[in-house]
């Protein structure tokens, strides 16, 4: 088996998506090259052949460029698979790539069974098993899906690559994150709201419970989304990751964006009146009941202990 | 200007799936029926950039059985102008090169300016149609973009990247842009805006006219995750539930000391 994984620069920094592609090549016992556009300076380490583009040429976002360096990569290599993160740079080039090459390309895939890869489906309640039909095979790896791996201390045999690959799409740059506002982080005990509060109104509810606990309140994606919260109450993989002693997760249902963002807290709460809900999965406790009912009975209880 | 906005219709995330081993996939019996989320940006998207140009024309597309009209409807309403179903009894089965093909089947000779996708549906989530048809169209495709600008021919668009952080893009049309959960405010159609939907054209376009490419990967089982169980699970009264969580609070962190 040969895997051509598909490490990733961003900011000028080499990312450390990387380890868990090496991780489940060697689950696999697989034979690797890495592919990269970056520079020499931080190299991901292991022992194999590393298909290396200059940056400066060729930018952190370019998926044309891009994609015409990695068919350089796969044309010298050969692999079986090739191997991506489910993030917004793995995402938006795997496509691109498959496409390209014919190959089929399985997304988000979280385990390999019975000589298919299995993948989530509608919010993580369901799984699929699925099997490629075509020769090579791209995959885009759910992140956190597998362990990342001990880094060898060899360094990779470095292999230049270029292209003249005109791109269709100019990147301008990046815009940071708003910054301010609470830092999450900090806080030992977090209270977020999903979209099970139902309305804008229902956030005083979290509230209370959070300022009874001494903590401070979150929010899932649909609920900033909403503009019910704002941006800087985000826990989940485009907001804050965040580690306290005690979450309480109201009314989310737990897709996978907000579970990598809270899923290390020490001990987590999930109200839900879905027993189902993904949530459930990865909760020390599940209450099923309404949170309407149920936070604002909780919170008197808290105040009078 | 002519846009193209491909749309699916999904059950709603907070069913309670049944699973259908024949169809190695969810039962469709008794399931809520919406507008896939993502897509509801894309829509709004593309309403709002003919707004900006003052002048446009709106196609919006779905590949599916007689039911997706509902959810079509709701398109026409939000502001499409038109509507083609691509009539499909087996869409579901199908992977996202089949999907994208035949989208791009149709959308080749027709001259889009400007085309719209969900980054994503909410049940295959695979994030695939997008690219793929931009790739079989020739043209440049910005994925996940949650903020959107037009000028004179030219699109600035954001990329929402891990952490919040976003990238900034340009790029020239005609080109493909998969719309990430809050990019705009999608608006509700109102009740004349519903009535007007109803006289708008809604096009049916049986599948076999459009498909040219096979798909290239097969479901070969579904089920449903393991549960890991090492959670408790509290039902039943409010009150005793309030307090069997707070003698459990006190036990097993440190948060109420």
């Amino acid at each position: 088996m040969k895997m051509l994984l598909v490490a990733e620069y961003r900011d000028g920094k080499l990312l450390g998506s990387i380890n868990e592609l090496l991780g489940f090549a060697a689950g696999m016992a697989a034979e690797v090259a890495v592919f990269l556009v970056g520079k020499d300076d931080t190299l991901p380490k292991f022992a194999g052949r590393l298909y290396l583009a200059e940056v400066e040429k060729h930018l952190e976002y370019n998926p044309d460029g891009h994609k015409a360096l990695l068919l350089q990569a796969v044309e010298k290599e050969e692999p079986d698979l090739i191997v991506f993160s489910h993030s917004s740079y793995g995402w938006d080039l795997a496509p691109r790539l498959a496409f390209a090459l014919g190959a089929s390309q399985i997304s988000e895939v979280v385990a390999v069974e019975g000589g298919g890869f299995i993948v989530p489906a509608c919010n993580a309640k369901l799984r699929r098993q699925v099997k490629s039909l075509t020769k090579g095979t791209v995959l885009t790896l759910q992140v956190g899906a597998f362990p990342a791996a001990d880094n060898s201390d060899t360094p990779p045999t470095v292999v230049p690559i270029d292209t003249d690959a005109a791109p269709l799409v100019r990147f301008q740059g990046y815009e940071a994150a708003a910054e301010g506002g609470v830092d999450l982080t900090k806080a030992g005990v977090i209270v977020s709201a999903g979209r099970g509060i139902g309305k804008p109104e229902n956030v005083a509810i979290i509230a209370a419970l959070a300022a009874a606990l001494g903590g401070e309140y979150g929010a899932s994606r649909p609920v900033v989304d909403a503009q019910w919260v704002e941006h800087n109450r985000q826990v989940g993989t485009t907001g804050q990751s965040v580690t306290p002693k005690l979450y309480v997760a109201c009314g989310i249902s737990g897709a996978i964006q907000h579970l990598a963002g809270m899923k290390k807290s020490e001990f987590i709460v999930a109200v839900n009146t879905d027993r189902d809900a993904p949530i459930g999965e990865i909760a020390d406790v599940l209450v099923v009941a309404d949170l309407k009912q149920f936070i604002p009975a909780l919170t008197e209880k808290i105040r009078s202990l | 200007m002519k846009i193209l906005v491909c749309m699916k219709q999904v059950p709603d995330m907070e069913s309670k799936f049944k699973l259908s081993p024949g169809a190695l996939w969810y039962d469709t019996a008794d399931l809520a029926w919406r507008m896939n989320e993502y897509d509801e940006y894309a829509v709004e998207q593309a309403v709002r950039l003919k707004e900006q140009v003052g002048s446009g024309d709106i196609t919006v597309l779905s590949i599916g059985p007689d039911r997706i009209k509902e959810t079509m409807k709701k398109a026409l309403a939000m502001g499409c102008d038109r509507g083609v179903q691509v009539a499909d009894d087996a869409a579901m089965a199908k992977d996202p090169l089949a999907i994208a093909g035949i989208i791009a089947e149709y959308a080749r000779s027709r001259d889009f300016s400007c085309i719209f996708t969900g980054m994503q549906s909410q049940d295959r989530g695979s994030g695939q149609v997008g690219p793929l048809l931009a790739e079989m169209l020739g043209l440049p495709c910005v994925t996940t973009i949650v903020d959107f600008a037009y000028n004179a021919g030219e699109y600035l668009v954001k990329r929402e990247l891990e952490g919040g952080v976003r990238a900034i893009v340009k790029v020239k049309g005609p080109a493909v842009f998969t719309c990430q959960l809050g990019l705009n405010t999608p608006r509700y159609p109102t009740l004349p805006n519903i009535m007007k939907a109803k006289k708008k054209e809604l096009l049916t376009v049986p599948v076999a006219e459009l498909q040219k490419l096979a798909g290239q990967q097969e479901t070969t089982r579904i089920f449903f995750p393991e549960k890991k169980g090492g959670g408790l699970v509290l039902e039943g009264e409010i009150g005793a539930l309030a307090d069997q969580l707070i003698a459990i609070l006190k036990d097993k962190t440190s948060v109420l000391a």
